[in-house]
């Protein structure tokens, strides 16, 4: 056996080698995770179909006065719900659950065993459900512009280019989020509850039933101190090519997400020590 | 030979008491966890006061609503709020076994007992919590309602009633049949939850949408019947012939799913054959 005198790889190699690995890694796991929703398209089809809440709305808002009053000419309030529509479609979380159900099942453990932390896993499984999600969306959307095809737009490259980079920085946030309250599975069953309760001021804060700026003043500010906002109205209303402040909703996504992201992991360290599988 | 009538008593006697008896046990099993009450209170009081916020964006300026003032509009969201909080205690709990009765075959073990499977897979089990959303709900019907200033006669709280029975029965029929589908489509669970999303316009009055969801809501999904109906018998402003409607929609919901089931169940082959 021949031993060569440089073995060792240089920093650069190594890191070239990660690199590689890194995305190995990545594309087969969102190739397995793809061909494994695939399997589920009807029943994604059927989640898709699910979120018609936004088109519910614009119905309610576009026979009202109100949304006017607020300087929302007929035009642009069907955009902006049609861009909530999709902004919410690409952005929902369910996380918690598969994490539930793995952990009740006894699956988590050889999960533990393999050398991906398993939230990689997850965050994989959404990005496939999301791209079997796509070709749905693309129809419910062709639908609507066939039934009012006076509304139909094209943002220009660059806005949606942002919105697209807008919506995956709020896929990221609310994925740390609701990890944050699935680590909490570990101490507690009622995680899944705590979920379903923040879901509450998400729901009517995010601008996904009505625009921000229909809201009375002093409840638009309290809106705005809290992430929701910035989840489905910023997005949104940049989709829409409506007036936004690039910079500030920016700004507030990756504030949020880097105040988030270290109680991820530190609750997730906490809990893998705290961990015992079922029946143990 | 007993008497017919006799007959159908002593069936409807039977029933009543089976009724009790699976009440009485999923209550008390249910009741051992008792901080998904509070959860649930949680819930749906922070649901009502984000309803009533949103409602209330609409009427800014002196608004109304498709005609509706803010009172008026307030007892369809109570009716929406106690017909949603229906749903959780009796329909969402029942309903869901069927899906799982279909894959796991034991709907098998249903079919077999003496009793009619359509009433054993409605009626099993009751949650209690569902009764925060019942007891909002009413509350907010008979505080809007009195707001409004609406004076009930004992006509108008009977045929509000009567309504609201036939929309829950609307209702339950609907979810009946979605759920009866599992026996073809085993996954089908999603699609209540299309139902349940499509039936939250259910918490505006009718007159609200344009015109071809306005048709659409009547018609293909009832939920003009479900909350803008029952209001307007509560409000003194229906009409004898929307009553008539909503009766016959109602009878031929519950008929439809009675005949749907028997249909389905023609096609029911076990699991795994």
């Amino acid at each position: 056996m021949r031993i060569r005198p440089n073995a060792r790889p240089t920093p650069l190699q190594a890191a070239l080698r990660a690199a590689r690995h890194a995305l190995r890694l990545a594309r087969v796991l969102l190739g397995s995770q793809y061909a494994l929703m695939l399997e589920y398209r009807a029943e994604i089809a059927l989640w898709a179909l699910s979120g018609v809440l936004p088109l519910i709305m614009l119905g309610v808002w576009s026979g009202s006065g109100a949304a006017a009053d607020s300087g929302f000419s007929p035009l642009q309030l069907t955009r902006y719900f049609l861009a909530a529509f999709v902004v919410r479609q690409f952005t929902i979380i369910w996380v918690i659950h598969a994490f539930e159900e793995d952990n009740l099942q006894g699956r988590l453990s050889p999960y533990l065993l393999q050398p991906l932390p398993p939230l990689w896993r997850y965050l994989a499984a959404h990005l496939a459900e999301q791209a079997t999600r796509l070709p749905f969306v693309v129809v419910i959307l062709a639908l609507v512009f066939l039934v009012l095809p006076h509304t139909f737009w094209l943002p220009s490259p660059a806005t949606f280019l942002l919105a697209v980079l807008a919506t995956l920085m709020v896929f990221l946030l609310r994925f740390l989020i609701q990890s944050l309250i699935t680590m909490l599975c570990f101490w507690s069953e009622r995680a899944a509850a705590l979920e379903r309760l923040q879901m509450i001021p998400y729901l009517f804060l995010s601008g996904l039933v009505a625009p921000l700026d229909t809201f009375p003043a002093g409840m638009r500010a309290l809106a705005y101190a809290t992430p929701f906002p910035w989840m489905i109205g910023f997005p949104a209303q940049l989709l829409s090519g409506g007036e936004v402040n690039l910079a500030l909703g920016f700004g507030a996504l990756l504030g949020w997400t880097l105040l988030v992201f270290p109680f991820v992991l530190l609750l997730w360290s906490a809990g893998m020590r705290r961990y015992a599988a079922m029946g143990a | 030979m007993p008497a017919p009538t006799a007959n159908l008593r002593s069936t409807f006697r039977r029933y009543r008491r089976t009724l009790r008896r699976f009440w009485a046990t999923s209550l008390t099993a249910e009741l051992e966890y008792q901080a998904n009450f509070l959860i649930e209170l949680l819930s749906v009081g922070g649901n009502l006061a984000g309803s009533i916020f949103l409602l209330s964006l609409f009427f800014a300026n002196g608004r109304s609503l498709g005609g509706w003032s803010w009172e008026q509009a307030l007892v369809v969201l109570g009716i929406y709020t106690l017909l949603d909080g229906i749903t959780s205690t009796l329909l969402q709990p029942n309903l869901s076994t069927i899906v799982t009765h279909v894959r796991t075959g034991t709907l098998d073990f249903v079919l077999l007992k003496p009793i009619d499977s359509q009433f054993w897979l409605s009626a099993r089990t009751v949650s209690p919590w569902g009764l925060p959303g019942v007891v909002l709900g009413l509350a907010l019907i008979v505080v809007a309602a009195a707001r409004s200033g609406a004076t009930p006669d004992l006509l108008t709280v009977l045929s509000a009633a009567l309504l609201l029975l036939s929309s829950t029965l609307i209702l339950y029929a609907l979810w009946f049949v979605l759920a009866a589908t599992s026996i073809w489509f085993v996954k089908v669970w999603n699609a209540t939850e299309v139902l349940r999303s499509a039936l939250v316009a259910g918490r505006y009055p009718i007159s609200a949408y344009p015109a071809a969801l306005r048709t659409f809501f009547t018609v293909v999904l009832p939920v003009a019947f479900l909350t803008t109906v029952p209001a307007e018998a509560i409000l003194g402003t229906g009409s004898a012939r929307w009553l008539l409607a909503s009766l016959v929609v109602a009878a031929a919901a519950l008929a439809f799913s009675r005949w749907f089931w028997g249909f389905a169940l023609r096609f029911y082959t076990s699991a795994s054959s």
